[in-house]
């Protein structure tokens, strides 16, 4: 049992940066240090310029020699930055690095009372005098270390997760990739061709997809969902639920015993369902049976049920005979997998840019979104690659296209950020306009091109050269002529500081993106954060941009924010690097904040029991009475028992009852009054 | 009021995940508030005794404010519920002994809500300056 030793005189290090200027620009940081050395317990008190520095970490380790200290105190950023940089320079100086307490001086002083350095000089004082108190009150703690399973979880089976699958699968780990729909391949797989190199994007796709398929590190659990996450880094169980399918796999017809059998992907059962609805895949423009698959180069290649249109008359069971790949009476099941790691990779979804109203798409039949126009455009789509107008099937001459529709947008309807690759698709749609039907004008809207990636801005030169025909201004909005279906598009050009009331055949909205439907579910299983607009929050937006809140849970791609194929490939090799580093390693070090119990003071009355919620609590007989014990493995370090404990009998460590009230008299009753 | 220059001694507990991060991030974007608060970090609000908070008025405190994650949001799944249950209950305690209950304050402040820390700073040293010296502080000393 922890206890603070109460024989130990605490003699503690106090050191204060300046941060070049931005701790020193509005804190007087030589008046924080001459204060420190009046504080009680306080054995040395020092300043310097950075010290997170190898100098600056070396004057601590020197200190605590020097001056035999128990404990010490950094004033300098945030602990979120440098708390574990300072414990390695507390441990190399010989002490227990969780005899090491932060002041923010930085975060939540200089920078946010910049023009108060009296105030900011007094706040510091204060926060310095809050470590101190606690300093003085910490003790040895050590880590725990647990083993980390051999295995891995991708969740999205779009581009960036079969990446990351991929690059864990041949760095020899164990990877279970969820995805759930029928098929991986996710967005892309819906693009025809890609910018800036024009190659077919199902070109690029499909080996990619074939590859995951076949590899046998990878599990593929396709049209399957995360149902619930227990565990911690290195031992995460996941519950996930294979949604029924109706169709079974080869493998799963031999395992049922049946010879020979499951699906092949001949589509037998297709030719004969009598049920049509509209194809998601292909946003609704083409129809699908009850038993489907997206489009042809699905993978894997298997049918599957939907039963929410399937009427049960049995034809495809008929229809497949000796295979038997058909099961209309299949139900959704639950399995449990156990994985080290995990990286989420939910991609994104089409912002309902019917929003906005004065854009007419959904109530003018000639107003698409980019998306739509990739299937039209696309060779496999629903009209062979031939763009066409919706209303009357006819090819459109004079095609605009509307940039930032729903992104950039501060009216509230649509989204404030900036999707990212719009520009760049919409670039390559007039061009695929001008190469595919002769005499064709796209007229592109926009408010800036942000071509800003490799060959993007020679490819925005090469698309003004081919005829496309560029007018900065926002559609205010559209219109359409009752009796032809043109549209009137109404702008102000900005250029020429004039308005514009252009007629065109059709109309293609660059829809702004936002997180797929299903992250903000995921996202709370695995107990993360997200930024406002619902983007999955990384770790450090610049030194962790793939890493999350919760450790051994990695992003990859869009969930975390707009990004086009070659970053959110590059990030899934980042994230999938990430999450290979503890599971190749072997073990992890969990932060010890966990809960003791004081048994002497422990009454056996078992509250704390129930309000954990990692069941990491239980009572036990010792002495012929009940007190509490706690599972280390288990106890996340959160506190509410201790928090709630009426006999105070919880010792949390690193955030005890005594450190706290510590810190709160130190603030109220040890300052200048 | 008699004193003009009277500023409020206000402390804040505030958790490691959501609420600690918010307020770093309205460091990083340079959002200016009172500095008339001081942080101390917990793990959770669910850590937050009651306890903590009397002992808080009793030494003086002229306002406490709680911050979480949202409801939904807790890194420890439920903490910030069984917190948000509990400090309810103490304003009631703290109303039925004659101190002000606007007086304890629990904010849910995500870790992408930097501006929002700024303004509940703003408004929590606003509510407590107006409301004055707690009349606990006598015994203080």
């Amino acid at each position: 049992m922890a206890e603070v030793k109460k024989n130990e005189e605490p003699r503690i290090g106090v050191f204060v940066c300046h941060c070049g200027t931005n701790i020193a620009g509005s804190i007087d940081v030589k008046a924080v240090m001459e204060y420190a050395q009046t504080l009680p317990n306080v054995a040395i008190a020092d300043d310097y310029q950075y010290m997170c520095s190898t100098p600056g970490q070396n004057k601590i380790a020197e200190a605590i020699a020097e001056h035999n200290l128990t404990g010490v105190v950094v004033a300098a950023c945030s602990p979120r930055l440098h708390e574990p940089t300072f414990r390695n320079a507390t441990a190399e100086g010989g002490l227990n690095p969780f005899r090491f307490e932060m002041a923010n001086i930085r975060e939540q002083n200089s920078w946010v009372h910049m023009h108060q350095p009296e105030e900011a000089t007094s706040k510091a004082k204060d926060a310095v005098r809050i470590a101190v108190a606690k300093a003085s009150l910490l003790e040895d703690l050590i880590p725990k270390s647990v083993p980390v399973e051999k295995a891995a979880m991708v969740v999205g089976g779009g581009v960036g997760g079969m990446q990351a699958a991929l690059d864990l699968a041949n760095a020899g780990i164990k990877t279970y990739l969820v995805e759930k729909n029928p098929t991986i391949g996710g967005r892309m797989s819906q693009l025809d061709k890609t910018f800036p190199t024009l190659d077919c994007s199902q070109c690029i796709l499909t080996p990619k997809m074939v590859d995951v398929y076949r590899h046998e590190g990878i599990e593929l659990l396709t049209y399957t969902e995360v149902e619930a996450v227990e565990g911690y880094i290195g031992n995460f169980d996941v519950t996930l639920r294979k949604k029924a399918r109706g169709v079974l796999t080869p493998a799963e017809a031999e395992a049922r015993g049946i010879v020979g059998g499951g699906c092949t992907g001949c589509g037998d059962c297709e030719a004969v369902c009598p049920v049509i609805k509209p194809n998601p895949f292909e946003l609704g423009m083409a129809p699908r049976k009850a038993v489907y698959i997206y489009h042809p180069q699905v993978s894997p290649l298997i049918y599957t049920v939907d039963f929410d249109a399937c009427v049960k008359c049995g034809l495809c069971v008929e229809a497949c005979g000796e295979k038997k790949a058909i099961d209309l009476d299949a139900e959704d099941e639950l399995i449990t997998v156990k994985v080290g790691t995990a990286i989420l990779a939910t991609g994104y979804d089409i912002f309902p840019i019917e929003k906005k109203f004065e854009w007419g798409y959904k109530n003018y039949d000639n107003v698409i979104t980019s998306l739509e126009f990739e299937r039209l455009i696309c060779a496999s789509g629903p009209t062979g690659g031939h763009l066409v107008r919706p209303s009357d099937g006819e090819t459109p001459k004079k095609v605009a296209f509307v940039l930032c529709a729903g992104s950039r947008d501060n009216t509230g309807v649509g989204k404030p950020y900036c999707s990212r690759f719009c520009c760049m698709y919409s670039l390559k749609h007039a061009h695929q306009i001008i190469e595919k039907i002769p005499g064709a004008v796209p007229y592109i809207f926009y408010m800036d091109i942000r071509s800003f990636g490799k060959m993007y801005e020679e490819f925005y030169y090469r698309i003004q050269d081919e005829g496309a025909k560029f007018i900065r201004g926002r559609v205010a909005n559209i219109t359409e002529d009752p009796v032809t279906k043109n549209l009137h598009v109404n702008a102000e050009d900005t250029l020429l500081g004039r308005p514009l009331d252009m007629e065109v055949d059709m109309v293609v909205l660059a829809a702004a993106v936002e997180p797929s439907a299903e992250t903000e579910k995921t996202r709370r299983l695995f107990g993360l954060s997200c930024s406002q607009d619902g983007w999955l929050l990384e770790a450090h937006p610049k030194l962790n941009p793939c890493g999350t809140t919760t450790a051994g849970v990695y992003l990859a791609g869009v969930c975390q924010g707009p990004k086009d194929i070659p970053d959110t490939v590059a990030q899934a090799e980042g994230a999938a690097s990430a999450a290979s580093i503890p599971i190749h390693k072997g073990e992890v070090e969990l932060e010890p904040y966990f809960a003791q119990c004081i048994e002497e003071k422990c009454a056996g009355c078992g509250l704390c029991v129930n309000l954990c919620p990692y069941g990491a609590l239980a009572l036990v007989e010792k002495d012929g009475r009940k007190v509490m014990q706690v599972t280390e493995a288990k106890c996340k370090g959160c506190g509410t028992c201790g928090g709630f404990c009426p006999g105070g009998a919880i010792w949390m460590q690193h955030f005890a009852t005594p450190q706290i009230v510590a810190q709160i008299d130190a603030f109220l009753l040890g300052g200048e009054q | 009021m008699a004193d003009e220059n009277w500023k409020p001694k206000i402390i804040a507990i505030i958790c490691n995940w959501c609420s600690y991060a918010g307020a770093d991030l309205a460091g990083g974007a340079r959002i200016q508030y009172p500095p008339d608060i001081r942080a101390i970090r917990v793990m959770c609000t669910g850590r937050v005794d009651p306890l903590f908070i009397l002992k808080a008025f009793q030494d003086g405190a002229d306002g406490v404010l709680v911050s979480g994650c949202h409801f939904g949001d807790c890194h420890y799944l439920e903490g910030n519920y069984k917190a948000a249950k509990r400090m309810f209950l103490l304003k009631s305690v703290l109303k039925n002994i004659g101190l002000d209950d606007k007086r304890l304050r629990m904010t849910f402040v995500s870790a992408s809500e930097g501006a929002k820390w700024g303004t509940v700073m703003e408004d929590v040293v606003k509510t407590v300056t107006e409301l004055g010296p707690s009349p606990l502080k006598e015994f203080a000393r």
